[in-house]
């Protein structure tokens, strides 16, 4: 393996901040310069990314340190694999949702415009910061301006009902990371006298068997931000923000941050071998595994569209980490794969959810019946997206699905196997009457579909986008699958 | 040709001197006296860099002063720590007059003489406190600073400022007393008062009960000036009702000063083997101090006054280092160093935000500062930086000693300790969320963005000096936060004595 020095890191997590002076400046009084900026920084910021690439798939290691903080201390990055996966989808989505805001900013003629965009570019820095971390530490650093910056966004309606989400989001998410992971962190610290993620992780022969596996559990509890149960309920609470907060960020950015810093402790502090030997992993996949399942089961009942959407990715980001905790390659890969496919398919559902809110105001599933007939696009798309989630070909999530489904059979674990294929299954019942609704019942006699139209321009084309990339998934995912086996080492 | 060896004086004899000078100078011309204050400052801030620059190259400094060889006359003694705490005692206090002139202007536009003479004496006494090697010196200072405090504390608030000060000067000479009788008693024990020679002297005497009660005495009575939970009862009336221009210098430097004492006397005077293997306290000294560090937090969440507030902050902070000290390890020690530095900058942040809140609203209770952020962005961008440090948010400078701190009593298996800690950073997000989730989303955004009230027209930051002094101490937040690394190895390991 090659190591560069590179700046090329440290530019794509700035360039999304360096914009923000800009955006501030321009303000409100001229909104069309202030969202070309955001593009300008969002195109140039997947550039970045994308130029690494080639490099890190011929086994190139970009590497940026910014200082030392101490023997074994650093804040410094390093493009691997796994990080470049999800800085690419993370970074890709970002362009596609600025898109998507403007649509639905103006279209709800929303309040503090600049103040949005700007903890969005905030954001997505952080975002990239965690995808590119070089060690634990690091990593945190991150992982909490994630939370600082989007905390503006969930309150962003300023009325007691956001407040009051944004309380639950800063207890449920600060409490963790700051009662459970910084302790646990600078315990790794004491034990293995460096945080940098290694191939094989650096807790190996450190500590009692007692002391890893309270840690793990402190590591796999504290980034609740992978809203694993029982510390998931911020995440139906965070839907207060608008929705395209609630489509990158919450479906994509902040938890799969969560899910991510997860994949780090797992291959990079703890390795394979001793996650075998303590049978740590098999833990973490039936706790996964719970969340599927009840995630699934609370989904169903929801009547509001975006929380139900929300419910569904508690439980889709439970099947990364079921996926990696099961720990052979292949569901490893699964589990990771999932990302990206699961990124693809629940944003075109958020963005289908925004449409239809920004055209009809409806939030409510039971009132969406037959507005399929008059937004066919956006009810497309929604359909698209549901098949991914769900897993169904022809889709990418189906890749991922297939994946995880071979790692349970790996890994003789036949009961978390039927769990997968119930919870599809439930995913099915609680999406598909969506659609099937929408297009083929008579609306409510109280409800007069025929004044509504489809959202405008803005809002469709990013659905089309991530729709159509949703059903190229399913064939072309040889570029994400050759990254993660090089990340993973396999 | 100045020769080097007579910086180490001139840190304290300039404000010393100029404090008489500003008195009189008042009656000649009053816009004289900040100048000369300044002057004289810049004087000891320059002088304590050079004379940190030489400890840094040549080692430890000793100055006699007038000639005389210590034991009998007082040395002037620097190494790395005090070197480093003299440098941003006079920066801090240079820093402030240019944050606060206009402040002083405002506030007493008839006693600006009397003002900057008692602001140069406070100066002075910290400097001297922290630059003696010498006990009975220490005491002669401190009471310089001490007297000097309260009467800058009476001059605040009319109605509240008068008690606050008389209270504090009550528990403050009981203070001092107790310090002084614990000197009297190693004075009667080893004849000497030079720091270096009683650390020699008190090695045969370890279990004289006599020295026992000398440590006593003067711990508890650094532990009442810093205002050590339950010693603190002094410190929120007073710090809170102080002036604005003196509130920033007191509330920041006093309590982190005696700290200072207190490692000095712990780790210079009575020496490790003392306190870890003749007395048997340090258990109880971190119950204690963990004890302060939740006491400050819940008490600061009970406060509805900001600067209140910021005062229980304080001594929940003061219960950090005290621990820090007292884990008997090096990563202690070190993390108590480094978060004396840190907070001092950090509460001085504190203070310089409400400061400016107070400049555009006279009440600082919370809910009056509904839309703040709109009215006065860069001072709340400022208070944002400084409640993260607070918190403890990388890469602000507070997460740093709160790493070095968590670090030392994990070595030190003192898990009462780390949850106090860990508690005390989860408090402090309610503490400051509290106060952001007012002043940043106004329940009523509509009305900030209808076309006859642009938010632009609304703002009413405070002074231009106020704010960008307010800024310039939150980014030195984050620079000393990155740069912690080389902090602690360059400034403070060095210090660490060997056998932690």
């Amino acid at each position: 393996m090659e190591v560069v020095h590179s700046i090329r890191p440290i530019a794509a997590i700035l360039v999304s901040v360096s914009i923000i002076p800009i955006l501030i400046s321009c303000g409100k009084d001229r909104p069309n310069f202030r969202e070309a900026w955001t593009f300008v920084a969002g195109v140039l910021k997947f550039l970045i990314i994308v130029s690494m690439v080639p490099g890190v798939m011929h086994g190139v290691l970009y590497t940026f340190n910014i200082v030392h903080l101490g023997p074994g201390l650093d804040i410094g990055f390093k493009v691997d694999g796994l990080g470049l996966t999800f800085a690419l989808v993370a970074s890709f989505l970002w362009i596609v949702t600025s898109l998507y805001s403007i649509g639905y900013m103006r279209g709800l003629d929303e309040h503090s415009q600049t103040r949005f965009y700007s903890f969005f570019a905030s954001s997505l820095c952080s975002t990239i910061g965690v995808a590119f971390a070089a060690n634990l530490i690091t990593l945190y650093l991150f992982y909490e301006l994630l939370s600082l910056s989007t905390y503006p966004l969930v309150v962003h309606h300023q009325d007691p009902e956001a407040k009051i989400s944004g309380r639950k989001y800063l207890i449920y998410i600060l409490t963790t990371s700051i009662g459970l992971v910084l302790p646990a962190m600078i315990i790794c610290y004491h034990l293995g006298h460096t945080l940098d993620f290694r191939p094989g992780g650096i807790l190996m022969g450190t500590g009692g068997k007692t002391i890893l596996t309270i840690l793990f559990f402190m590591f796999l509890f504290g980034f609740a931000k992978s809203a694993i149960m029982p510390l998931h309920s911020w995440l139906p609470a965070a839907m207060v923000a608008p929705t395209p907060v609630s489509a990158l960020l919450h479906a994509v950015a902040v938890v799969k941050v969560g899910v991510f810093s997860i994949i780090r402790i797992f291959t990079g502090i703890y390795g394979i071998s001793l996650l075998k030997s303590l049978h740590l992993g098999t833990a973490a996949a039936y706790i996964s595994a719970f969340t599927i399942l009840v995630g699934s089961l609370i989904a169903m009942s929801q009547d509001e569209l975006k929380r139900r959407l929300a419910f569904s990715t508690i439980s889709q980001l439970s099947y990364i980490i079921l996926g990696i905790s099961l720990l052979t390659p292949k569901g490893m890969i699964g589990g990771i794969i999932h990302i990206v496919m699961h990124a693809f398919g629940k944003i075109t559902l958020f963005f289908g959810a925004g449409a239809i809110f920004v055209a009809t105001g409806q939030k409510y599933i039971s009132k969406m019946k037959g507005l399929g007939k008059k937004m066919p696009i956006t009810f497309l798309a929604f359909f698209i997206g549901s098949l991914s989630v769900i897993g169904l070909p022809p889709t990418g999530g189906f890749y991922s699905k297939w994946y995880l489904v071979l790692g349970c059979i790996d890994a003789h674990k036949i009961s978390l196997l039927i769990i997968l294929l119930i919870s599809s299954f439930l995913n099915a019942l609680y999406f598909l009457p969506i659609v099937f609704k929408g297009f083929f019942s008579k609306e409510d006699d109280d409800v007069d579909v025929s004044k509504y139209k489809e959202a405008p321009l803005c809002c469709i084309i990013p659905m089309i986008i991530t729709a159509t990339i949703s059903v190229l998934l399913f064939f072309y995912q040889g570029i994400f699958y050759k990254l993660i086996s090089i990340g993973l080492k396999l | 040709m100045i020769d080097n060896h007579v910086f180490p004086i001139l840190i304290v004899i300039t404000p010393l001197v100029c404090a008489f000078f500003v008195m009189g100078l008042y009656w000649v011309d009053k816009r004289l006296c900040l100048p000369l204050t300044i002057l004289a400052i810049s004087i000891s801030f320059i002088s304590s860099i050079i004379t940190l620059y030489s400890v840094l190259t040549s080692g430890t400094i000793q100055y006699k002063l007038g000639g005389w060889p210590p034991p009998i006359g007082i040395e002037y003694r620097i190494d790395l720590l005090n070197g480093v705490i003299l440098v941003i005692i006079s920066f801090i206090s240079l820093f402030n007059l240019f944050t606060s002139f206009n402040q002083v202007s405002h506030d007493f536009p008839e006693k600006k003489g009397t003002f900057y003479s008692l602001y140069l004496l406070f100066t002075t006494g910290l400097l001297g406190v922290v630059i003696t090697g010498d006990l009975f010196n220490l005491y002669v200072l401190l009471e310089i600073t001490s007297l000097s405090a309260y009467a800058q504390i009476a001059l605040g608030d009319k109605k509240r400022a008068p008690f606050a000060s008389l209270n504090y000067i009550f528990i403050g000479v009981i203070g001092a007393s107790f310090y002084l009788l614990g000197v009297g008693y190693i004075y009667m024990m080893t004849g000497s008062l030079n720091m270096g020679d009683v650390a020699h002297l008190i090695h045969n005497l370890h279990h004289s009960q006599a020295i026992f009660v000398a440590f006593i005495f003067c711990i508890v009575g650094v532990w009442i000036k810093m205002a050590l939970f339950p010693l603190h009862i002094w410190l929120p009336n007073a710090y809170t009702y102080a002036p604005t221009a003196s509130g920033r210098i007191i509330a920041p430097l006093m309590t982190k000063v005696m700290v200072y004492v207190m490692i000095r006397l712990m780790y210079s005077v009575f020496g490790i083997d003392y306190l870890f293997n003749t007395l048997h306290i340090s258990q109880s000294i971190i119950y204690l101090s963990s004890a302060a560090v939740l006491f400050g937090g819940i008490m600061a969440l009970s406060q509805d006054n900001l600067k209140k507030m910021f005062t229980y902050i304080i001594i929940s902070e003061i219960g950090y280092m005290v621990g820090g000290a007292w884990l008997g390890n090096k990563t202690g020690l070190t993390g108590a160093i480094l978060h004396i530095i840190n907070d001092v900058f950090m509460t001085f942040a504190l203070f310089l935000s409400a400061g400016n809140f107070a400049w555009r609203i006279k009440d600082l209770s919370i809910h009056n500062l509904e839309d703040i952020f709109q009215k006065m962005p860069w001072t709340s961008t400022g208070f944002v930086v400084v409640a993260l440090s607070i918190i403890g948010i990388p890469p602000t400078c507070g997460f740093f000693s709160k790493w070095y701190l968590i670090l030392g009593a994990i070595e030190a298996k003192q898990y009462l300790f780390i949850i106090a800690l860990i508690l005390s950073s989860l408090l402090n997000i309610i503490l400051f969320f509290r106060v952001f989730e007012k002043s940043l989303f106004s329940s009523k955004p509509h009305v900030m963005e209808s076309k006859e009230t642009r938010s632009y027209n609304l703002i009413e930051e405070a002074p231009a000096n106020m704010t960008i002094g307010l800024l310039v101490i939150g980014a030195i937040l984050i620079l000393i936060g990155l740069y912690s690394g080389k902090i602690v190895s360059n400034l403070i390991l060095p210090f660490i004595p060997k056998g932690l």
